[in-house]
Formats: structure tokens, sequence, C-alpha cells
């Protein structure tokens, strides 16, 4: 079949600069084929090349004792003692999820899970971070409903439990949603498996499903900004296969157990190309592909098509071939597909073999090192005016609570977790609602603790201080439950790098998050950078989510009650009433103003070391973040179905959201030794109430804690439902 | 007693309900969809939750067909003890072994989360860690738990006293509340809840363990 002919046109449909294409020609000495242009494209775009961001991230802590294998990989690799390893990732699925928002949400939640179980591990649990438009946009309910049934319809066939995650509406999300998958797996310490090759002549191997013209293009379409062209995209969104994807599973780890994988790699973004290239380039080998052995779904596919598909549920291998009848019987089994499709050479060279036509011949360690990177101009955001406490008036502290608990930001959640299997496995100790999720090892005393955040509107503001908050917060959640942070995996959503104030963003986010999580020793092993999250010109929030992952090594540590009638509510750390950018003044007051609070790291260490050192006095726990002390409180109280009475009034100490700070609920007896212990850490702690009753108190404001709890429980049905 | 778990390509509560039996004692045998034959001495058959065959069809409709169910059929038609959990209760509503089907859920969703039980007055083995009426709680984790059968089959199941439990608060729009049924000897009982996911305190709750429990105390007797 002859190729297209190479124009300007073409080189600019495959988001190739004129630079960039120079490039190409320097590299190659002479015009690309039609299946090279992609080749190059596919490698180069933003998506898998990271050429904005590298420099940025390369800033970022990444190790520790902790970190057995850092970013580079899959997944991010972490110790969890006793020969055990948790391997975790965050990525997004964001523009695929915009366009066709089941089917995008869903090979999101497949492509998260595919990278863990590639390295050996068995997925345990999995999360989601969700920013959608406003409630009232008329395409945010269907995004919503879309993406969750997605979510749920791929993670519940696929049979592991959704343990936590967040959402949230704003504005700045109407044209592009971010959907932002977690996944864990857990993994003997010495059975990781790698990518890079290893051997000359050895068999590479296709696993899996077949390939069909899905995707095509897909990467490329995630590194470009959206216009009214939208539409005509949807042929570049994958379809997912959950069954297909659980025998994958099931079928790798069982190969795995034979001894027939020197390396492996999951096809993702730019599939067949970037999964062959990234073996051949990590082993320092070449790689001989014949497209015919392919397993193809589709008829008189092409080179072009087959290279570029991003067709889901498939793995390429490097076998040893001596296990080959093993190996094969592994997947005769499972009833998938296993075709040797071409196999390692010594020279440095990316061969494309279609039926007796070579349609790509490129140096591969060039294509694969030679990705453009930029170091892209930015501008620092200017520092925001601090907001005049004075210009907030004061409000009734129940009204101030049910304007939060009634906005869709706010509400339970159980709209959304309901819809996701959160306790298959059998192993989930807590399910979504409050905090982070926690799951047991399987057949250990171990726990492990989830949580995602991030606060856009922070970082908005000050990116610095945003991204480390947003580091932060997810310290505190993994804190109360008892858990010890390990380690984070960042997932960075951002409009147009190109531009130099969403640069500036991007680079005050990676400076507060790298000050942070080395501050907090929970370094990042594994990411993902998601730019060109605009429409029309109008970009997101800056949403950096950090997802952390801590673990709780004996039952004595963790804290995992409920507040009962009768304890004591201790509030641990300095409230100052900073309302900047808070929830409140958002949702009551409908301003965006003022700094993002700011961030003390070496009080966040102390007081995190506290909760966890005083664990055996601590009934439960919570972080104050959003709608700070009066959230908190109503939070706890509604989760452990007692009233609280807490004796401050004032709006700005009930609703600032200064940091490092913790809810305790505890008994007297605890309260006293809490209050000790406090005193000698140089902690501050103050009692500030008690939960009892049946009722919710804020000083003399007070209203029935079902009254409260109904509208906390049905808002978010009544806004998107 | 020796209890089969059988396990479809899809199964994804296999493991779960192997260890609940397990932890009340029984030594179990996990058996492949393609097998044809139970391990010799099986007591009792479990078939697990989770998405057979995907479930992209009608859920069960490809299990029921595989070969191990035949064998599955032909013990439970010589008396042999049968337990279906979740999409396990789907396979033997397919199978004909249990009787109604099980529908898309009334809000179209699926729904996972601990709803309440009534244990009904129903003389099985599966019943016998319970007292009649008694509230449990137990998780259910499904899209199609939506039972069905038509007036005179449930006049039917109400006359033999083969409703197993129900909701107290219907979560799927299940006929009559039902949320698990047994067979007309009371040896298969097929029920959409979860009863291995409430079997230890980790789990928040141990409502179901009695029903393990009992089938234990009662098999020694069999």
């Amino acid at each position: 079949m002859t190729e297209p002919a190479i124009t300007k046109e073409l080189i600019e449909a495959h988001g190739l600069s004129p630079d960039e294409y120079d490039r190409i020609l320097e590299i190659i000495g002479r015009e690309p084929t039609f299946t090279e242009l992609g080749i190059f494209s596919a490698m180069w775009n933003e998506h898998c090349s990271y050429k904005s961001s590298k420099k940025w991230l390369r800033t970022l802590p990444t190790e520790g004792p902790q970190v057995i294998c850092g970013p580079g990989e899959n997944a991010g690799v972490v110790d969890i003692g006793d020969n055990q390893a948790v391997i975790f990732k965050m990525e997004s699925h964001n523009h695929p999820s915009y366009i066709e928002p089941y089917q995008g949400a869903a090979t999101g939640v497949g492509g998260i899970l595919r990278d863990v179980f590639t390295m050996g591990a068995r997925p345990i649990a999995a999360m989601n971070s969700l920013s959608f438009g406003e409630v009232g946009h008329p395409k945010t309910r269907q995004l919503v409903h879309g993406v969750v049934e997605g979510i749920g319809g791929y993670g519940n066939c696929f049979g592991v439990p959704t343990v936590g995650g967040e959402v949230r509406f704003d504005p700045a999300y109407n044209g592009n949603c971010l959907v932002n998958a977690f996944a864990a797996g857990l993994a003997d310490a010495d059975k990781i498996f790698y990518s890079a090759a290893s051997g000359v002549g050895m068999p590479v191997v296709y696993l899996g499903a077949k390939t069909g013209r899905d995707g095509v293009g897909g990467a490329t379409m995630a590194s470009a900004e959206f216009d009214e062209t939208i539409e005509e995209k949807r042929p570049t969104v994958q379809v997912g296969d959950p069954f297909t994807e659980k025998r994958l599973m099931e079928a790798t780890l069982e190969l795995m157990k034979t001894g027939a994988v020197i390396s492996i790699q999951d096809m993702g973004a730019a599939g067949l190309t970037c999964s062959a290239v990234e073996m051949g380039d990590k082993g320092g080998l070449g790689v001989k592909l014949q497209l015919d052995d392919v397993p193809q779904r589709e008829e008189n596919m092409t080179a072009y098509e087959m290279m570029l598909s991003e067709s889901q549920e498939r793995m390429l291998m490097v076998l040893d071939p001596s296990k080959e009848a093993e190996a094969r019987a592994v997947f005769e089994k499972w009833d998938l597909d296993f075709a040797i499709v071409g196999e390692t050479i010594a020279e440095d060279r990316f061969l494309i073999l279609h039926g007796n036509e070579v349609k790509a011949d490129l140096p591969l360690a060039t294509l694969s090192g030679s990705a453009p990177e930029y170091d892209r101009p930015w501008e620092a955001t200017p520092a925001v005016e601090q907001l005049d406490p004075a210009s907030v008036p004061g409000i009734d502290p129940i009204d101030g609570l049910k304007a939060l608990i009634g906005s869709p930001n706010y509400a339970a959640k159980q709209w959304i977790y309901e819809q996701y299997d959160t306790m298959v496995m059998a192993d989930t100790i807590r399910t979504p609602g409050l905090g982070a999720g926690v799951t047991r090892v399987h057949e250990t005393g171990k726990m492990l603790a989830f949580t995602s955040d991030v606060t856009p509107r922070y970082v908005k503001a000050n990116p610095e201080m945003g991204g480390a908050q947003a580091v932060a917060e997810a310290y505190r959640n993994l804190t109360a439950v008892g858990a010890t942070p390990l380690a984070t995996t960042d997932n960075l959503n951002f409009g147009n790098p190109e531009k130099t104030t969403i640069m500036g963003q991007f680079v005050g986010a990676i400076k507060g998050i790298g000050a942070a999580v080395k501050a907090l020793d929970m370094p990042i092993v594994s990411g993902n950078v998601s730019l060109y999250n605009e429409t029309d010109g109008e970009p997101i929030l800056p949403t950096p989510t950090i997802a952390a992952v801590g673990l709780i090594k004996t039952e004595d540590e963790a804290i995992l009650g409920q507040a009962r009638e009768g304890h004591v509510a201790l509030l641990v750390g300095e409230t100052k009433g900073h309302l900047g950018q808070s929830a409140l003044l958002a949702v009551v007051y409908n301003r965006i103003e003022g700094d993002a609070p700011p961030v003390d790291l070496e009080a966040e260490k102390r007081h995190g070391d506290f909760i966890r050192s005083n664990a055996a006095l601590i009934k439960a726990c919570t972080d104050l973040s959003d709608g700070g002390l009066a959230l908190a409180a109503f939070e706890m109280a509604e989760a452990g179905e007692t009233g609280v009475v807490i004796e401050e009034s004032d709006t700005a100490h009930l609703f600032g959201e200064d940091q490092a700070r913790y809810l305790i609920a505890c008994n007297f007896d605890q309260a006293e030794a809490l209050m000790l212990a406090a005193g000698q850490a140089g902690v501050p702690i103050t009692t500030v109430g008690r939960f009892t009753g049946d009722t919710v108190k804020f000083g003399t404001s007070e209203a029935p804690l079902a009254e409260l709890s109904a509208l906390f429980r049905g808002a978010f049905e009544e806004a998107v439902g | 007693m020796h209890a089969a778990v059988i396990v479809f390509p899809g199964s994804n509560c296999d493991r779960d309900l192997a260890v609940a039996l397990e932890k009340a004692g029984a030594k179990v045998s996990m058996v492949w969809h393609k097998d044809t034959d139970l391990p010799s001495g099986v007591d009792l058959i479990g078939i697990p939750g989770g998405f057979s065959f995907g479930d992209y069809l009608r859920c069960g409709a490809i299990a029921a067909n595989s070969p191990i169910c035949r064998s599955v059929v032909k013990h439970a038609e010589a008396g042999g003890y049968v337990m279906g959990i979740c999409n396990g209760f789907q396979v033997l509503t397919e199978t004909g072994l249990l009787p109604g089907a099980l529908r898309r859920n009334a809000n179209l969703k699926y729904i996972c989360k601990p709803v309440k039980l009534r244990v009904e007055a129903c003389d099985s083995i599966y019943h016998a860690g319970y007292e009649a009426g008694q509230e449990i709680t137990i998780p259910i984790a499904h899209h199609d738990g939506n039972y069905y059968v038509d007036d005179a089959k449930l006049a039917q199941l109400k006359d033999e006293g083969r409703i197993a439990f129900s909701y107290i608060d219907n979560p799927n729009g299940s006929v009559a509340d039902i949320a698990g049924v047994v067979s007309k000897n009371r040896r298969v009982l097929g029920m959409m809840p979860h009863p291995e996911r409430m079997a230890e305190t980790a789990h928040g709750g141990t409502d179901g363990k009695p029903m393990f429990d009992g089938l234990m105390r009662e098999m020694a007797l069999v």
C-alpha cells in the first residue's frame, strides 16, 4: 500500500513544529516515511516525551531508603518491609474523558492498572481524582455520570477496590474535565519486573488483546488544546474491555512465575511504538518487528495504524526462548493472544517490516533519547494581596456550615463511591468517605493508607504554597489514620505551557511540591504530566494532584475509630483564622480572594509525628482542610452518628483554613494525657468541645444532626444525580 | 468439610470466598471452569462473585454453559450443596438450579454498600448460624441484583419457605425485597449480598461469619 507523501500540512497534523521536523531530517539524513513520521510524532508529543516539563521534573526529590525504584519505570516501587513492596502511580486521562466520558475514564483506569501489574504486582487499591465544570454547565452532568460509570465499569469488573478519591466542580473545568486515576499493587520486593530488554536475538512477544484502529494518534490528541472541532476527535478515544484486562493480569502474573519474562512493558500511549522503543533503549538494544505477525482485529491495517494504535489490554515482552512453550500455554489457558512479533537485535535500529517492505528504519537510541526538551520561558505568578479579614462579614456558624455541606464540592460523595466496588478482595479496612482509604496487606498485620489531594484555588493564588499544601494535606490524611507516609505520585494538570504564565504556575507548583516532599520524607516515585488543558484559550485551574501512600505496620499504630458520645474534641495545631482562598469565602460570599494559607513544613512534621506517637490515646482523628474546624467537626460527628458542641463561634476561627491542624476525638483521660504529651513536644493543642447529643452546636448556633446529615448526604445527588 | 470454589476467568471474589470458608475450617479446592470434573469427595460448591465472562451478555449466561457447570448441576441434582454469591447467584439462575432472574438494578447504577437483611424462616444449613427474623448487615456490590420471579412462582417460594434473605430497605428493586433464595431441597443457595466481605472484625462487621460457621457445623452432622 502506498503511503501518503510528507507535506507541510501532514507534519502539522502530527503536532510536529517546523523545528522539530528539521530535527528529524537531521537525525535520519533523509525524508521520513509516513510510518516514521507517525513514530516520531508519537514519541515526541508532550504526553510521551515530557518535553516541556522534564527540566523541572528532574528537580523533584525521588530518593529515600524506602524507594526501590523511582520515576522512569511503569510505576514507582516502595519497600514496606518483610520483602514486600507497594507499587503505584497516578495517571491522567483528561482529554479522552472529556471527548467520550465512559470509555475515556474506563481506559484511564485500565492503563494505570496495567502499569502496576506489568511490574509484577497484583493491584490492591485504586483511587481517582476528578475535576468537573460548574454544576449548572450543560456538559457537567453528562460528564459526571459517564466518568463515574466508566471508572466503576472497569474497576468493578477487573476486581480492584476503589478506596478513595476526590471530586471538585469549578467553572475553570467547563471545557476540560480532569480524570486522574491511581492504582497500587503488591509484589514481593525481590520479584519486580522491569522494562529493560537484554540479550540479542531474543523473541519479542505480543500479549493480550488484538490490535484495532482505536486510539490511533491518541497521545498526540492529548497534547493539544481543544477547540470547536473536538467532536471530530472521538475516534481517537480507545475502548476498554476490563474482562480482557483481568485475564491479562492473571496470565501475566502467572507467566512471571515461570521465569519466562526477561522484560515486559505495557502498551499504553502510542502503543507498540513506545513500548518497543522503551524496552530496546533501556537495554541498549535494537528491535525488529514483523507487523504481519501482530494479532489484528481489523482487516487491511497499515503499518502506520499498527504502530500508533492505542488498543487496550496489550503487553509487549522479551521472552526467554527456552520457556516459550510454557509461556504460550499460560496465555492459551486464559484465551489470550500470544504471538512472537519480532526480536531484539544488536544494531541500534528500530526496524519495522510489513509484507516485504521496510516501513521504518530508525536509530532506536536516538529516537528515544533525542526527543526535544524545552526550557520554556516562564513568568512567576505575582504575589496576591492578603485578604483583609475585616472585609469578611461574620456569619451564623450553622448557616455557614449548611452552605458548605449543601454545595456539591463539600457534600458527601456516596453517590459516586457507592458506584464503585470498594470492598472486593475483602481487605478494605476503611472505605471512602472520610480521609484516607485503608486496606490490609493480605494475610499480614500491616495496612496501607491511600489519599489523593490538591486544592486548585490555592495553587492558582500561590503556586508554590499551593503545591506544598497539596503534599501537606496528603501527609495529614495519611497521618490521621496512623500511617507513616512513604512516598508520593504526582499528576500535574496544567494549561498550555507555551504561555509564560501557565509555565510559571507549573514551575511554582513543582518548587512547592519538591520542598514539601523533601521535608516530609515522601519522595516522588512516579507521576504524570498533563498539559494543554485549555479550551479556546481558557485554562483549567492549576491542578497538581498529589496521591500518597502510607504504611501502618501494626494494628496498634492504626487510628480507625469513630467519634462517640462523650468524647472530647481536641484541636492540634495553631488557629489564626486564615480565610483567604477558603471554601467559605468562595461558597458563601462568592469571592475568590486572598492568598493561599501558609504552609509550615516543620510544624506539619512535628504535628504529624505527635499524632503517630500518641495513636494509642486517639479514638478518631481527621485533618483540617477545606471548611476548617467547622466542617471537620461536623464530618467527624456525622460519621460517628453523634452530635458535637464546639464552643467557638467566630467565623474565621471556625472556617479558617490554617494548615498543620487535626481534630481528635478521645475520652477524658486520654485527652489529659494528650495535653501533657503535646506540651512536652511543643505542639499546640486545645480542647475545643465535645461529641455529645444529637445536635451540632457552634457557640450558641445549633441544628439537629439528622437535618444536617440529610442535607450533607443529599446535596450531591440533587446537584448532579 | 471439603469445598470447591469455581473459578471463571472473570471471577474476582473467588479468593475472598475461599478465605472465608477456610477460616471457618473447610478444606478448599479451587476448580478451573474448563475442568469437567469436580475433585472427589466435595461436599459444597461455592460459586463466587465477579464478572465470570465479562458479563457483557446476560450476567452468568456464558458461565452457566461452561464445562464445569454441567458437573455443578449434576452435583446439585444428586442432592449436593451449592452456594452462589452475587455473580454466583446469577449463574445459578441461568443454570435453572434456582428460579427467577437478576435484572439491572432499578436505579440503573452499580451499588456497593452495606445493607440490612432480614434472615427469613428458612430451614437450610446456610441459616444454621442465624435466628429467623434476625437483622444482619452484609454488603452488596452489583449492577444486576434486581431479582424477578412471576407472581405464581413468588407464591410458591413463599409457600415452600424458600426465601432465604430479604432486604429491609430494598436497594435494587427486587420483587418482594428478595435478596436470596434456596432450592426446593434447601441445598442450593443463591444470594446477592456478600457474607464473605463481613466475616472478620477487620471487615467492620462479622454478620457474615455465622453463615460459614453454621454450615460447617451442620455439614459435620450430615
